[in-house]
């Protein structure tokens, strides 16, 4: 398997060092799709100007990257297109590996099933046969490394690649069963931009369900192991959080990325929902729907952990959609993340209803994105009302998207413990429907 | 007297047509957008609000054609329009569109014919992208212009300059009294004749019932997707198959647009030809080299031997397309109209024929 993976991975960079030599590369960097104020390479640049003049990098409002980010490029800005390129690749290998590690997991899951007969008898056509999994893997790094977003997103240098990173790595510790470098890389997710504290929720329930603990509230090792972790993480994300005070002797950073990222005081366009709404409302209500706008990342983890807790990977593939949605200053790298894991899905294809109009409703927004930013901005003839159009288009057919593949999950659960052919009680044929 | 003038009127005289405005119009606003070199300009007066391009040939004109198309199909704000048609009817002035002199409404069939022909005139106008006057460059930048024509016709009744000059006069009044940039008008129209107009809202639909033929040959084909692989001999889904015809046609279109400007430059020092000839020559073997291709594609279409392979492709081809026309109607919908009307019948009735 390593012979295709190396070929993807030379064709991947070959792709991005071509497109870096070319003139459509300042193009690109420009675009708000792809470059959003809190990860654009234009930030990190004027940060570190500030840096060397000795001025603190947060004073002007300009930059919002975390301390670590700013001396990592400190060292590395000479070679700032190789960082992006080695990110990429690093994020295509830990996802390879994860997930050859969890088709594993899911294969001896399988078999412990069906024999304690815990699978109806008539679903043969559901089993995953080792065959059809292998290539699972080189599939999920192709869709990342090959993916425009992830491409466009590179090309810019936006330090969204290196969030992917970090939560691929934070993935790859989580599958393997490790607790503690799982602990410190989700802690480290969460100190580059702060919605991945929602991932705590699956990675607890996939290591104590590695553990075979059960999730039971009463039950002591439950608690135990939860504390356990939940301490590996606050310490480790605290003992980050000293180490940027120490490298800059300022607590500027706090306000600067939290508080930027939860107040969203900067309204530039871009493919999130935030903007339009809060250019429009008056002041006094702006706290009010800053509120309600951000609690919609962090409200759907609690649901999803009692509906999916048997299917802690399958929660943390639909709870990182959520947030490269629902955020409030999204990109299309975060996008590039979950679209990685679609292959893992792919035999959810025979149950998902409108795959077809999504995926014709994501490529038209996307190419409809910079014709209208065009009309907008430069031909004057459209205005922000156009534009909120499309990226309300595309958030809603993302949404249906997650929401697709979600109820094509729970239906293949509901299948392989009740059966293909579903009867009532009189033997008539019976049809599932979601309630 | 009494000073009414609010902002700086600039008089601006060019050579070399649209060559010398776009010169002058790169060095006022201090941009780089053709490569023009010129000297500097003399002076700024600040942000421009309007333009009006005028190519008068003699001291008497019998009327005043005006221009509205410009660079890349874009169009003035209609208030502009208007605005000229408005002062020419005060002060009596004849006043034309595209040279032809102006028929009486009415419902007849001649004046419904002429009506078209405007029309239709000015679709293919706008499609060509080429400014029909020198006010065409100032659309790119934002500012309103119009093109106005002194014609000097065999006509009795002539107009000396006084006329003229009252008539700009009043439409340069008229913006100067102006608090805003001109926004309150349509964009997008089209003309049937000059005092009547089509909006945006009346002609989208054309170009969408047109996609509509390419979107609901899709659908109906996308609710049986062709894509299943649900044949036994089929055994890997058609979407690898679709990557290499896409992937030559995208080859194909960049050299297309490449190598041609490339080939002017290298052809001219290795070769005994002119530049435009390398130009051509380049296209030319593009095409010949083309004509190669489909044979090969054909072959490594996998499913090409069976009913679903090209029914796959199609129907990418088909969304493409869609897609394409639908982003181009929307920056000039002339050119996506016309690209339409004769590509999406071609495109929803082609089926491959002959030996497999």
């Amino acid at each position: 398997m390593a012979a295709p993976l190396v070929l993807v991975l030379l064709a991947a960079v070959t792709v991005r060092a071509a497109l870096y030599r070319s003139s459509l590369a300042a193009f690109i960097s420009e675009r708000v799709e792809v470059a959003s104020p809190l990860n654009a390479w234009k930030r990190v640049v004027e940060g570190l100007a500030l840096l060397d003049l000795g001025v603190s990098p947060y004073s002007g409002a300009v930059f919002h990257e975390t301390p670590l980010m700013i001396y990592l490029f400190h060292f590395l800005i000479e070679y700032a297109e190789l960082v992006f390129m080695i990110t990429d690749v690093l994020t295509a290998i830990a996802l390879y590996l994860a997930i050859q590690d969890f088709n594993k997991v899911v294969f001896k899951k399988q078999k412990l099933l069906i024999e304690l007969d815990k699978y109806a008898p008539d679903v043969a056509e559901l089993i995953r046969t080792p065959m059809e999994m292998h290539y699972i893997p080189l599939k999920v790094a192709l869709f990342y490394l090959l993916n425009p977003y992830t491409v466009l997103s590179c090309v810019a240098k936006s330090t969204c690649a290196i969030n992917n990173t970090v939560i691929a790595f934070f993935i790859l510790a989580t599958i393997k069963g490790s607790a503690f470098l799982s602990a410190v890389f989700l802690a480290l997710a969460t100190y580059q931009s702060l919605y991945p504290l929602t991932l705590f929720a699956p990675a607890l329930l996939y290591l104590l369900q590695r553990q075979f603990i059960p999730i039971k509230p009463k039950s002591k090792s439950f608690w135990l192991y939860t504390v356990q972790y939940a301490a590996l993480y606050l310490c480790s994300l605290v003992v980050i959080i000293c180490l940027s005070f120490f490298l800059l002797n300022s607590w500027d950073f706090i306000p600067s990325v939290y508080g930027f990222i939860l107040s969203v005081p900067d309204l530039t366009p871009n493919i999130g929902l935030f903007w339009y709404f809060f250019a429009e409302m008056f002041e006094h209500f702006s706290l009010f729907f800053v509120c309600v706008f951000q609690i919609n990342v962090f409200f759907y983890t609690i649901p999803l952990a009692i509906k999916l807790k048997e299917h802690p990977v399958f929660f943390m593939f639909v709870q990182i959609t959520i947030i490269s949605i629902f955020k409030s200053y999204p990109t299309v790298g975060d996008i590039a993340l979950y679209m990685a894991f679609l292959p893992v899905w792919s035999h959810l294809y025979r149950f998902l209803r409108n795959i077809f109009i999504l995926s014709c409703v994501l490529v038209v927004c996307s190419f409809l994105f910079p014709v209208l930013w065009h009309l907008w901005i430069y031909a004057g003839s459209a205005n922000s009302n156009f534009y909120y159009a499309i990226t309300l288009t595309f958030n809603v057919g993302q949404i249906l998207l997650i929401s697709d593949y979600f109820y094509a999950f729970l239906r293949r659960e509901y299948y392989l413990t009740h059966g293909l052919h579903l009867t009532r009680q009189d033997g008539t044929e019976a049809m599932l429907v979601l309630k | 007297g009494q000073i009414y003038w609010a902002k700086d009127i600039i008089f601006l005289v060019n050579e070399h047509d649209l060559l010398g405005m776009e010169a002058w119009l790169e060095g006022y606003h201090d941009v780089n957008l053709t490569g023009i070199r010129s000297e500097g300009t003399l002076g700024r007066a600040g942000a421009i609000q309007a333009a009006i391009a005028l190519e008068l040939s003699s001291d008497v004109v019998t009327s005043l054609d005006v221009a509205v198309e410009g660079l890349d199909g874009r169009l003035p704000n209609l208030d502009l329009l208007n605005l000229f048609q408005a002062f020419c009817q005060k002060n009596g002035l004849l006043c034309t569109i595209q040279g032809k002199l102006p028929r009486p409404d009415g419902d007849s069939l001649a004046a419904y014919g002429h009506r078209l022909q405007t029309l239709l005139l000015m679709v293919l106008a706008q499609a060509s992208g080429r400014p029909r006057g020198d006010h065409g460059l100032f659309l790119r930048y934002r500012i309103e212009a119009l093109t106005l024509r002194g014609v000097n016709s065999f006509r009795q009744y002539k107009y000396d300059m006084t006329a003229v000059g009252k008539t700009l006069e009043g439409m340069f009044r008229k913006l100067n009294n102006l608090l805003e940039r001109l926004h309150q008008s349509y964009f997008f129209y089209l003309l049937p004749s000059l005092s009547r107009f089509v909006s945006i809202g009346h002609y989208m639909p054309a170009v969408g019932f047109l996609l509509l033929v390419l979107i609901l040959k899709i659908s109906f084909w996308g609710g049986t997707p062709p894509l299943t692989p649900c044949s036994p001999q089929d055994p890997q889904p058609g979407l690898l198959a679709l990557v290499p015809p896409v992937l030559i046609c995208h080859a194909a279109g960049l050299a297309l647009y490449f190598l041609p400007v490339l080939g002017q430059r290298v052809a001219t020092q290795h070769f005994p030809v002119s530049e435009a000839e390398a130009v051509v020559l380049t296209a030319v073997a593009i095409y010949v080299a083309g004509m190669a291709l489909p044979h090969n594609t054909h072959r490594v279409v996998a499913g090409g031997g069976t009913d679903r392979g090209w029914m796959a492709l199609k129907l990418l081809a088909l969304l493409y397309l869609a897609l394409q026309l639908g982003c181009l109607a929307l920056l000039n919908f002339s050119l996506g109209f016309l690209l339409a009307a004769t590509m999406v019948p071609a495109a929803a009735a082609v089926t491959p024929t002959g030996p497999r």
